[in-house]
């Protein structure tokens, strides 16, 4: 339905078009947005687990958690918000390291990422893998601030962001694909951008 | 990209019925859409604006209506942004508008989640609140409610008559305004920025402490009203949060 009057659109020039999913628009700045009080989590105080249902695997401070391979993503982020980020620079710990390191594989196909906060949200644990996300400590060479999820945020870059859990400590192995936070109020369960899965309503 | 939405689309024309001026930077339009809609104060909508070309711009605007009181939403109007200037510069009563919604199951409010209930507002962050303040108003409910809004100056206080006429009704509503950048207009406001000592004086005006907090404002605002209500002692697990991303 074209919108009377409306003509000066946003469009981007072609050649970054094709990186802007349906809805989605540009922005340059880094807008935060969460459900509640940016909690101040201190390192000496930060951990994470990895677990299995409700049995811990393993468990790792900050300075082992820093001790882990770090790896560097570059990548576009999506909000369900509608604005789109051009190359946000990450480094942190692979997904993949976290299990090397805990000398496992995958234990079953969905995962809960768990947060200080008490947030969380659902993933594939295929999602998670081979080189798909991290657990990331520093955006621009800096240590993430506490508005955008620091001491750290997962980050699965090719999802809507709000499955970037801030402050996260801690991925939950499920056996079946549970509803987080959001995906219990309204929002997708998968959230491909490119698909454009907002709602839960959405195919 | 097909000429109408399809019969399964989450898309929705709504004609503009009414258009208000509220401040020199928000306007409130009025809609009505085509299919059945309900919602929960607090919630938002997705606005979506097609150029001919294809192009297409959607934002989220949050419902100032109480629910079963229309649909209504006061936008401001950001200079250097697509969706808003087009509603306060060509939108016009009578064109229709492409809605999806009612949105979000976490910053509502129903009765039935009891109180009291602090509101805290910066800016346009009031209207979700308002939709909570009017959806009070409209149950004819004794849970206490105090609203603190702060604006930058008198006549950007949006709502500014009906809120202060619903204060004066001291039926358990308390309307606090603080302006960051004029002296205070009546005994009980405050011209200055949000603070912990400020939130521990709403908090005492609640007959009891807050069951339920909601924060709503630029990104910077939630921030600090959101640390000064942890000041305060507000427990953080119960302040909800809504950040106009900037």
């Amino acid at each position: 339905m074209v919108t009377r009057g409306f003509f000066s659109g946003r469009r981007p020039p072609s050649d970054t078009d094709a990186r802007i999913p349906p809805g989605q628009y540009l922005e340059q700045g880094f807008p935060v947005l969460s459900a509640g009080p940016t909690p101040r989590v201190r390192t000496e105080d930060w951990s994470f687990t990895l677990k299995q249902g409700p049995r811990p695997i393993k468990k790792w401070n900050w300075a082992e958690f820093n001790a882990l391979p770090q790896s560097k993503m570059t990548r576009d982020i999506h909000c369900v918000t509608a604005w789109t980020k051009f190359n946000t620079p990450w480094q942190g710990v692979m997904i993949d390291d976290i299990l090397a390191d805990a000398g496992i594989e995958p234990p079953t196909a969905y995962t809960l990422a768990l947060s200080f906060d008490g947030y969380s949200t659902n993933v594939p644990t295929k999602d998670l893998v081979t080189g798909k996300a991290m657990v990331a400590l520093l955006y621009e060479g800096k240590p993430i601030t506490p508005d955008h999820g620091g001491p750290a945020r997962l980050l699965v870059p090719h999802l809507y962001f709000w499955k970037s859990a801030k402050w996260v400590n801690g991925l939950q192995f499920t056996e079946r694909d549970e509803p987080g936070f959001w995906e219990l109020r309204g929002y997708h369960m998968y959230g491909d951008p490119w698909r454009e899965q907002r709602y839960s309503s959405d195919p | 990209m097909s000429a109408e939405p399809s019969p399964q689309s989450p898309w929705q024309a709504a004609t503009i019925t009414r258009i208000e001026k509220r401040t020199p930077r928000v306007t409130s339009f009025w809609f009505q859409p085509s299919r059945p809609f309900v919602h929960l104060a607090g919630q938002h909508v997705d606005v979506r604006l097609t150029a001919p070309d294809g192009y297409q711009a959607r934002r989220s605007y949050s419902i100032a209506s109480a629910p079963g009181g229309g649909v209504e939403l006061a936008i401001e109007r950001l200079d250097d942004g697509e969706v808003s200037p087009f509603f306060h510069d060509v939108a016009a009563v009578g064109d229709e508008i492409e809605l999806r919604g009612p949105l979000g199951g976490h910053f509502i409010w129903e009765e039935s989640d009891g109180g009291p209930v602090l509101l805290v507002g910066g800016g346009s962050g009031v209207v979700p609140l308002m939709a909570m303040v009017r959806h009070r108003m409209l149950g004819n409910t004794a849970v206490p409610v105090a609203l603190v809004f702060s604006a930058r100056v008198w006549d950007e206080v949006i709502f500014r008559d009906e809120l202060i006429g619903l204060d004066d009704r001291r039926d358990g509503f308390d309307l606090v305004l603080t302006l960051t950048r004029e002296p205070a207009r009546r005994p009980s406001d405050y011209s200055r920025r949000i603070d912990a000592r400020m939130m521990a004086q709403a908090v005492e005006r609640l007959p009891k402490a807050p069951k339920l907090a909601y924060v709503c404002g630029s990104n910077a605002f939630v921030s600090a009203a959101a640390d000064a209500l942890i000041g305060a002692g507000v427990p953080a697990g119960t302040i909800r949060t809504e950040r106009y991303g900037v």
